[in-house]
């Protein structure tokens, strides 16, 4: 699958409770979370961003909390994919879990720039830049999970 | 091959001699839990798949405890959708309005947990029964739908960093000093997909409260799990709440490791966690004066009964600071029950603070306690992100029963030591 979108860029550490705040864990409905994702440190994300949009960020995106509500929150924003150095473990899990697609990669990307990922290949490239990293493939028990189309699915078939 | 116990936890639950890190396996489970924020987007998950079957409706827990009593007509609706499953699929273990107490507190409590099990909840603090020497770690409303339905779970084998204490801590520092001091110096991504294994002599002066305490926070270190050794201690507490037999599992040697550290529980000093990550510890000496606004002890973190004796010890007979507001939350039923019998309520209670009923509350900026913007609180709780308590712009400080019970006296965040 190839995905192309802009970076929108955020620091080390975005957590759990930044990505979508308690305040709104009071109800499960994907479009109410992403109404609110991400507005405690960037008010007009939900607003600013355009389908296929991608977040970019440094090391241990996720911590926190083991709210599914995250992963689902930026899926349903229209983001097609978070680029980060490194990945809180339950976020992780939850992402491979319910499908939102995840790339761990040291490659410098700045705000704004234009990307595609060809997720297959484990292949990145900084349309703005002219660069092309590569990043290595999930495991393989992972990709038969992201392949089934989430966890639930995969259970169906697995031993 | 050389195990660590976490490790070997894992072996024994997918019907392996042995594993090694990084190897992905399948997991037998013992226990599955989720809470009234978690269930409903598992519900929705097993429903949508089309299941049917619970493994073992002895082995799922539901605890409504996050935004309870219902804080408003949404968090009401999601009690009563995970009410209604309960009864549909009859399951037990599940914990409402005058049961419920907060979700790490209530479970060990009943004896829902012993050492050797492999338990995942959905909830991140999942990873506080490491203290009884069980595997436990969160996961999300997936992995607990799948986990309802077929009693397994899918788990990355973590490699492990050895945590060996030595000695004894001084009269006020707990175990949330213990383990803000390793947060501050491995940071919040230090511990990352590892194991957090804790032994040494010093464990035997660590009570079973101090290590739930200090592996509830293991996830505040990116951590999958922490876990202690089985001791004396452990045993009692299990026999007490009348926990199933429990299985030992020991570390084979220090080389399993991907690291060790020697730390000296003398050494370690009442510190706070500085907004807006657990990592920014300092200690007394380290900062000037801060004036609060609100103090909270309670939590999965410091809402058990020994909690409330040191902050009683602080408060006893003294008023709070005026214009502080200092919640009392008691974790469970039967420790508010307890902390009244032992008469720490009216304590609290004639120093100016509220008591309330058991739940996470303020911890997750839920309901009872939520600050405005520009407001800075002492909190028991184990998470002080930017929002966490309230609005984006209000400040969480994290510190021990006795450092809170200090501050909510003099008004700014205070040293035990110098309050009493
Ligand atoms: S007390 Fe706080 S950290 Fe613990 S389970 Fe409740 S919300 Fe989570």
């Amino acid at each position: 699958m190839i995905l192309k979108g802009t970076a929108i860029k955020y620091g080390d550490n975005v957590d759990t409770d930044v990505i979508i705040p308690a305040r709104y864990l009071n109800t499960s409905d994907p479009k109410e979370l992403a109404a609110h994702c991400m507005e405690d440190i960037d008010k007009d994300f939900a607003k600013k961003i355009k389908p296929g949009d991608i977040i970019v960020a440094d090391n241990n995106f996720g911590c926190g909390s083991s709210r599914e509500h995250a992963p689902i929150a930026i899926k349903y924003s229209g983001i097609s994919c978070v680029v980060a150095k490194s990945f809180a473990r339950i976020f992780y899990r939850n992402a491979i879990n319910t499908g939102l697609p995840i790339i761990e990669t040291d490659a410098v990307i700045e705000n704004g720039d234009e990307l595609e990922i060809d997720l297959s290949a484990g292949k990145i490239t900084n349309l703005t830049k002219g660069v092309t990293d590569t990043f290595p493939p999930f495991p393989e028990f992972l990709q038969g999970i992201i392949d089934a189309g989430g966890l639930m699915n995969a259970m169906k078939t697995m031993p | 091959m050389k195990m660590t116990a976490t490790q070997k936890i894992l072996a024994a639950h997918c019907g392996k001699e042995s594993v090694a890190a990084g190897d992905m396996i399948m997991a037998d489970l013992d226990l599955v839990l989720a809470n009234d924020i978690t269930a409903p987007v598992a519900i929705n998950e097993y429903r949508k798949a089309g299941c049917d079957n619970i493994f073992d409706c002895e082995r799922v827990a539901l605890v409504m405890d996050h935004f309870t009593p219902n804080k408003d007509i949404k968090a009401a609706e999601q009690c009563k959708m995970v009410r209604e499953f309960a009864a549909e699929k009859d399951i037990p273990n599940f914990f409402d309005t005058g049961e419920v107490g907060v979700e790490h507190a209530l479970l060990p409590e009943r004896g829902m947990v012993t050492a050797g099990d492999l338990i995942i909840g959905a909830d991140s603090h999942t990873c506080t029964y490491g203290a009884l020497g069980a595997f436990s770690t969160g996961v999300g409303s997936t992995d607990m739908a799948v986990g309802m339905a077929y009693g397994k779970a899918w788990l990355r084998v973590p490699s492990a960093i050895s945590f060996v204490l030595h000695g004894k801590p001084s009269k006020w520092v707990s175990g949330k000093d213990v383990i803000l001091h390793i947060i501050g110096k491995i940071g919040v991504d230090g511990a990352l997909y590892k194991s957090m294994e804790f032994s040494g002599d010093g464990v035997k002066n660590l009570s079973v409260d101090d290590r739930l305490c200090i592996c509830n926070m293991a996830i505040e270190a990116g951590a999958k799990n922490g876990i202690f050794p089985v001791d004396e201690q452990t045993i009692d507490f299990l026999t007490v709440v009348g926990a199933k037999e429990p299985k030992a599992y020991y570390a084979d040697e220090d080389d399993v490791y991907d690291d060790v550290m020697d730390i000296d529980l003398s050494q370690i000093k009442p510190c706070v966690a500085f907004p807006h990550l657990p990592e920014n510890v300092k200690t007394f000496d380290e900062f000037g004066d801060i004036k609060i606004d609100q103090v909270v002890i309670g939590s999965c973190t410091n809402g058990r009964l020994s909690d409330f004796v040191q902050a009683a010890e602080i408060l006893k007979g003294k008023k709070v600071a005026k214009g502080v507001r200092v919640l009392i939350i008691p974790a469970t039923p039967k420790i508010y029950l307890d902390a009244m019998k032992l008469g720490l309520l009216e304590i609290f209670i004639n120093a100016g603070c509220t008591v309330s009923a058991p739940t996470c509350g303020p911890c997750l900026g839920g309901h009872m306690g939520i600050l405005a913007k520009g407001e800075r609180c002492v909190a028991t709780t184990n998470r002080n992100f930017v929002g966490r308590m309230g609005d984006p712009g209000s400040e969480v400080y994290l510190a021990s029963p006795a450092v809170a019970a200090a501050s909510a006296l003099a008004g700014k965040i205070a040293s035990p030591e110098s309050m009493v």
